[in-house]
């Protein structure tokens, strides 16, 4: 079975955003609300600063603690390429998926379901990529099957170097940041 | 500017349209494609994919409008336009805020109160006309037609422009030269004859070295600019970064160097004193292509990397060794015109120096350098002959500005309106620019403002300059219209279409409209012979052999290709009087100016002063985009950044909100701090763009500071008449 991850190259990313807003278009995120968002990170004393830009969602963890804490099974993997999704009915806004996210990836809709990323999984079922992918002016990210080695983003992390977020909370994250 | 014409002539003619037409993948009109909304069970009448092109900036990507069930969905980017290769940037992705926007202006608007004071009452289009006509014609009875003016940005005033010079004056003007990009094209002009333009003619994606002076990509989202920069980035280009601040290209430059402001100029010297000290310029381009380049030698010997030490505080070993990574890869190598470039007054000679530093590379027409752009020959509509004008222009009398020649001096009209000389400017048409943001010293602006017999702004949102207004014409945005053709020049040729995706959802109408409507009553009917819009475009487009209905269609149509680069053989071609580039300028000697660049030192902040720098952020455009609710959901307030060391000396927290004074008193909106070690401790930054005063711009009225309000001081460049505007010091206003 596919896995589906990104693999987002941080040495790219400008962190303008564009990822947030064609999301919020493709998905009519409600306004106030976002299913990704940028993060900066600089080290350092000026002028001699480190800095990375990354764009974050949901990491749609191999073992996720979103979907094994859900008391209704509305958090699933969905049986193409083990994306985390939630089922807006049977969700009841207990909120426990929201404080088990290591990423803090989830919020509570105005119509009282937890909603989040979906890696455009409407999208990715009909070959295109998820939305925030194809808007990217600097072309950082990538979208594929972790699984499959001949796919672009396993042959990224063969060649480049990488890391994933809090890969210490141990839920098997599928998205990685090259460096 | 006389050799850009000369330039544009040689090269339309060049490429006049032939047979070939790219393949589109474009269907035009997609109805029933898709399903919508299971959940609510509506019935579904699908979708529409309508190609169009974006007016959220002024690069002018093309687009593609989705249309779910009549209502405007999504607008992505047309894979087959050049410019934005199928990826808008953030701002042309959240263009469907622009169409929904509750802050827009719904109907036409006349003051009733005093100007300023934001009172108006509602009013048909007749009378708004009616108004407008009658004061134009009294003005052209009084006065003449040229005490008219016409501020515009943006390709939708084209429009106005033929209005107004069918009326009969020369005073069109936009704040993208006196403000923004006219010294980097007179500098240009004056070494290589030639300019520019825009889209820039920067071979970023080929380049192997590319060096940014204050230019912040990344930040600044000119799409194709972002993404041949990120391509360089792939391919492992050397980036050179300099800036008083860390900036996002910062974060990708191998080379960072934190150069004190205003210096820049030191800088460019003493590269070129490296390179040419040990010999590491293209000895056969230079020997074939420079003029006065012996005294040029000479004279640059004096700026060693120690001299520069002392004014940029840059280390001479980084000196020395970023001139050598420059050299090592040209001719792929880009030293950045820049784009924003009125900082210090002596613009126009830094970017003079900037063009001999590329010069010094051999790029002119080179892969990764500056290449040859060209466009598509789309014939003008044949309109009959405008009147000329007895008296000329008013924005530069007995060419104070000898080189400002090209496009006219907004900032000078400005005066002219003030002082009445040369003659007395009476009207002012303002179209999609925010004067009162846009250009420095706000209260010379409404000195100006308070001159005129008619003050009309056209705007889709009620921006500061509109409450100035004595008429308010509210135009539909760009997904509700047509707009002129744009044809580029560029690494491709192409003609492009703006089209309506949805109807405007009050009053709001196209600007081609006011504009013939406006030109009949004014009895300019020869002049608008066509019955609407469309037939103008499809006149304009059968007389190159295509149709509006292609293009309709397409959107985006191709025209043959041509190479961007010089031949092996071939030889380049300068416009200068010695057909060469000029290292050494007679024209500037005869003009009384410095024949080469020199360096003047920029004048200190006072104790407890910061410089005030401003940049751009890449979710909004200068400060129209303010109320789009996708812009406005991420940023809806900018921050100043102030070093994190400084701000913890003098006792200002992060996100703490101050308001700042500067050097004349003036005292700013609150405005957050942004304690960072990404900047300098000698200035401090703010996105432009925000701290408006229009109360009937709700969503953003107060929110953060404005820069252009603390510029009330601005040295004007001799050459040119641009406004250097990073000559103002602030501080912290304690008392406030």
């Amino acid at each position: 079975m596919a896995r589906y991850g990104m693999v987002i190259d941080t040495k790219k990313c400008v962190g303008c955003q564009d990822c947030v807003i064609a999301c919020q278009a493709e998905n009519n995120v409600p306004q106030g609300f976002c299913r990704d968002w940028i993060t900066t990170e600089s080290k350092g004393k000026f002028p001699t600063i480190e800095m990375e830009i990354r764009t974050e969602r949901c990491n749609h963890c191999t073992d996720a603690p979103c979907v094994s804490c859900c008391p209704t099974g509305a958090s699933h993997y969905h049986d193409v390429g083990g994306v985390i999704l939630v089922n807006h009915d049977e969700c009841i806004g207990c909120k426990a998926c929201i404080a088990s996210c290591p990423y803090d990836a989830r919020y509570v809709h105005p119509e009282g379901y937890v909603d989040k990323c979906t890696f455009c999984i409407h999208r990715v079922e009909k070959g295109e990529d998820p939305a925030c992918v194809s808007v990217c002016p600097t072309y950082c990210m990538h979208f594929g099957d972790l699984d499959d080695p001949n796919s672009d983003v396993s042959q990224l992390l063969k060649s480049r170097k990488y890391h994933s977020l809090i890969p210490e909370a141990g839920t098997k994250p599928n998205i990685f940041y090259l460096t | 500017m006389s050799s850009l014409s000369r330039r544009r002539f040689l090269k339309i003619t060049g490429a006049t349209f032939g047979a070939t037409v790219a393949a589109s993948s474009l269907s035009g009109v997609v109805k029933g494609a898709e399903k919508v909304d299971e959940k609510t069970g509506k019935s579904v009448k699908g979708i529409q994919k309508i190609p169009t092109f974006c007016d959220i900036c002024f690069w002018k990507c093309g687009a593609i409008a989705y249309v779910k069930d009549g209502e405007l969905w999504k607008i992505e980017g047309n894979p087959d336009d050049p410019l934005s290769n199928g990826r808008l940037c953030p701002r042309g992705t959240g263009g469907v805020g622009a169409h929904y926007d509750e802050s827009r202006l719904k109907a036409p608007l006349m003051r009733k109160g005093p100007r300023g004071k934001e009172e108006f009452v509602e009013v048909t289009w007749d009378e708004a006309f009616d108004f407008i006509a009658k004061k134009m014609k009294k003005i052209k009875a009084d006065y003449g037609p040229e005490s008219m003016a016409l501020f515009s940005h943006g390709i939708g005033g084209a429009f106005l422009k033929h209005l107004m010079k069918a009326y009969g004056t020369p005073n069109l003007t936009a704040p993208s030269f006196a403000q923004c990009r006219g010294p980097r094209e007179v500098g240009f002009d004056l070494t290589y004859g030639d300019v520019i333009g825009s889209p820039e003619r920067t071979d970023i994606e080929n380049t192997k070295c590319l060096v940014l002076l204050g230019s912040h990509l990344g930040e600044n989202m000119h799409n194709t600019q972002v993404q041949e920069f990120s391509h360089a980035i792939e391919k492992g280009a050397t980036i050179i970064t300099v800036d008083p601040r860390f900036s996002v290209a910062a974060g990708k430059a191998k080379h960072y160097l934190p150069i004190k402001p205003g210096t820049d100029m030191a800088l460019l010297l003493a590269w070129m004193n490296v390179i040419v000290a040990e010999k590491l310029y293209n000895k056969n381009f230079i020997d074939k292509n420079a003029f006065g380049f012996e005294q040029f030698e000479y004279e640059i010997a004096q700026y060693t990397p120690e001299w520069a030490y002392i004014e940029t505080t840059i280390d001479p070993e980084v000196i020395r060794e970023t001139a050598r990574e420059m050299a090592r890869y040209a001719p792929a190598t880009i030293i950045h015109p820049g784009r924003h470039t009125t900082w210090y007054g002596d613009d126009a000679q830094r970017s003079r120096a900037v063009a001999l530093l590329n010069a010094l590379m051999g790029n002119w027409g080179k892969k990764g350098g500056l290449y040859n752009p060209y466009n598509l020959s789309i014939p003008r509509y044949p309109y009959p002959k405008y009147p000329k004008s007895e008296k000329g222009s008013a924005d530069n009398p007995n060419h104070k500005y000898p080189f400002a020649e090209g496009e006219k001096l907004s900032t000078g009209l400005r005066e002219a309106t003030i002082t009445g000389k040369p003659y007395p400017i009476k009207g002012w048409f303002v179209y999609g620019t925010n004067l009162t943001q846009a250009l420095p010293n706000t209260q010379e602006t409404i000195d100006a403002i308070q001159k005129l017999d008619l003050m009309v702004v056209v705007d889709v949102v009620p921006s500061e300059i509109a409450g100035w207004a004595d008429v308010v014409l509210p135009e539909s945005v760009y997904v509700e219209r047509y707009d002129e053709l744009n044809t580029p020049l560029f690494k491709e040729s192409f003609v492009a279409l703006r089209q309506p995706v949805v109807e405007a959802p009050n009053d709001q109408k196209p600007n081609w409209w006011m504009a013939k409507k406006i030109g009949e009553k004014l009895g300019l009917q020869k002049y608008f012979p066509w019955k609407n819009v469309e037939e103008y475009l499809d006149t304009r487009l059968k007389s190159a052999g295509l149709s509006l209905s292609e293009l309709q269609k397409k959107g985006v149509i191709k025209g043959p290709k041509e190479s961007i680069y010089l031949g092996e053989n071939e030889e380049p071609e300068f416009y200068t009087p010695s057909g060469k580039i000029e290292f050494y300028s007679h024209k500037l000697k005869e003009a009384g100016f410095d024949p080469i660049p020199k360096y003047s030192k920029p004048e200190e902040p006072p104790a407890g002063y910061f410089r005030l720098l401003f940049g751009r952020a890449p979710i909004h455009t200068f400060s129209k985009t303010q109320s789009n609710r996708y812009l406005y959901d991420l940023m809806d307030e900018n921050e100043v950044w102030l070093n994190a060391d400084v701000a913890k000396r003098i006792g200002v927290k992060n996100g703490e909100y101050v308001k700042l004074k500067n050097q004349d008193g003036v005292v700013s909106n609150k405005v957050k701090i942004k304690a960072t070690e990404r900047i300098r401790t000698d200035c401090v930054y703010m996105v432009h763009g925000f701290g408006q005063r229009s109360k009937m711009y709700r969503q953003t009225f107060n929110k953060g500071a404005s820069d252009a309000q603390l510029i009330t001081k601005y040295k004007t460049d001799p050459l040119m008449g641009g406004t250097g505007m990073n000559v103002n010091f602030v501080t912290i206003d304690w008392e406030a």
